[in-house]
């Protein structure tokens, strides 16, 4: 997909629990191979957003666009789009086996060549600093390793979208520069679209070119980051980019 | 109590035929049992654990309420089913080792699938959609899951095998307790206590408690050991 084609489309996206809306979309458009930064303070919906992107919940109304096309309903389809992206969630999620199964796993499900797996998983554990921790056990690592395993597992896939479901806020600082240096290298050398979910107003400065504010439910404002953090349109995005927003 | 264990020990170390095909049917009823409820109850069960159908919520209080299953209903209802009036009688089932290995099967299916889906169901969120994510299809989903789950499955498996090796009303009704045929442990416990000879089914029934701990020892180092660590 060349640069600077809408990845994402959603248009009148919403989504209810139990009667009550909780998101609100009405016009999103994520270009590819920029990274996205999805802010708002705790509980705005950012997450779930997040997941109706990438397919893990259905919107309750609305239409969603990926990679041209409509968000396909059936199984099949659906796995298919799944394979061309994948999410870090905020919590790593490890597999009970080792660290190379794990990251080992996606590359599986592809059913890629042995040989083939051997060598990338060997490349993406020299990425995270794990060389020669292939056969140590997940639950035996900390946090930080375990989020590096996590974000390994996605980036050996090299997915045209990774989403990241705040997947810095559990980390030491040395972490988070660790990782943020990794989602930025696969945006620059593989031209990865990356969407990142944070409620970190340094992060997003750090990270995105193109920001969505997000406040109780409802998309506020989007636009290049740089005009977000200098010039927001909306009161609420100002209170938030000026730290003034508290919950 | 002294005379019932000195007379296991004797029993034991007698090396009294009988004795020990007893024993052994016991064990061959109930493993074949378990591994029958395993077959059955692992796949359902982690269905019923991972699966927001309707109608989850009413299956999963029939399988509740099955895991609490009579032994005597089920005694009942498989004896009709293989009586010679029955379904299946032209197959000449009934007082057979068989039938015991069918009986005790209904019985211990309903605890793998009940216990196996709550054992999937407190991970399965999460693994789920971590595979999906990561671009598993259905079959790699569902080893992944009963992988994540297994010592969860194991428990179920262990308590299954608990009901069984434990159970008398159903292996009475189905098997007709023959000697030398279809008696086990538990239905030579009653004859014995039956017949007056305390001190031989009491015997008898610190065997079966012996075979139980040293079976049950076994599947829980597995479940520990494999569970264990940071």
């Amino acid at each position: 997909m060349a640069h600077n084609q809408v990845v994402i489309k959603c248009s009148g996206l919403r989504k209810s629990y139990s009667g009550k809306e909780i998101l609100h979309a009405e016009n999103i458009a994520i270009n590819t191979g920029r990274i996205t930064g999805i802010m708002g303070p705790s509980g705005a919906g950012k997450s779930t957003l997040l997941r109706i992107m990438c397919l893990l919940e259905p919107p309750s109304g609305g239409e969603l666009f990926l990679f041209g096309r409509p968000a396909p309903h059936n199984r099949a389809e659906r796995q298919t789009l799944l394979r061309r992206m994948t999410i870090v969630f905020q919590k790593p999620v490890l597999f009970d086996t080792t660290v190379f199964d794990n990251i080992a796993f996606g590359l599986r499900a592809r059913h890629r060549p042995a040989a083939e797996i051997r060598t990338r998983v060997a490349a993406s554990l020299k990425k995270i600093g794990l060389s020669g921790q292939g056969n140590q056990k997940a639950r035996t690592l900390s946090g930080g390793e375990a989020q590096r395993v996590a974000l390994a597992r996605a980036l050996v896939l090299e997915p045209e979208i990774l989403f990241l479901d705040e997947p810095t806020s559990n980390l030491d600082p040395a972490n988070v520069e660790l990782l943020e240096g990794l989602f930025c290298e696969l945006n620059r050398e593989q031209g990865t679209t990356v969407i990142v979910v944070t409620h970190n107003l340094f992060q997003a400065r750090r990270l995105a070119e193109d920001l969505l504010f997000i406040c109780h439910g409802e998309v506020v404002e989007t636009g290049p980051a740089e005009k977000i953090f200098q010039q927001s349109a909306d009161p609420r995005t100002k209170a938030f980019v000026e730290g003034r927003m508290v919950y | 109590m002294l005379e019932a264990v000195i007379s296991a020990v004797q029993l034991l170390i007698s090396l009294d035929q009988e004795l020990y095909r007893i024993i052994g049917l016991s064990l061959l009823v109930s493993a074949s049992a378990v591994v029958l409820a395993a077959l059955f109850g692992i796949p359902l069960g982690t269905l019923l654990g991972l699966k927001p159908l309707p109608g989850v919520k009413a299956i999963t209080i029939a399988v509740y309420t099955l895991m609490g299953l009579p032994p005597v209903v089920a005694g009942l209802f498989i004896y009709m089913l293989l009586s010679r009036k029955g379904l299946l009688g032209p197959l000449n089932l009934l007082f057979t080792v068989e039938a015991m290995i069918i009986v005790q099967t209904l019985l211990a299916t309903p605890i793998v699938i009940g216990l196996t889906a709550i054992a999937v169901r407190s991970k399965g969120k999460e693994i789920r959609e971590t595979a999906l994510v990561l671009g598993a299809g259905r079959m790699l989903l569902l080893r992944s899951l009963i992988h994540e789950a297994r010592y969860g499955i194991l428990g179920a498996v262990i308590a299954g095998f608990g009901r069984l090796i434990a159970e008398v009303g159903a292996v009475m009704m189905v098997g007709g307790n023959i000697e030398g045929h279809t008696r086990v442990l538990t239905t030579a416990i009653v004859l014995e206590t039956r017949k007056g000879d305390f001190a031989l089914a009491m015997a008898l029934g610190i065997i079966l408690l012996l075979l139980a701990l040293l079976i049950n020892s076994v599947l829980f180092r597995l479940q520990a050991g494999g569970s264990s660590g940071a």
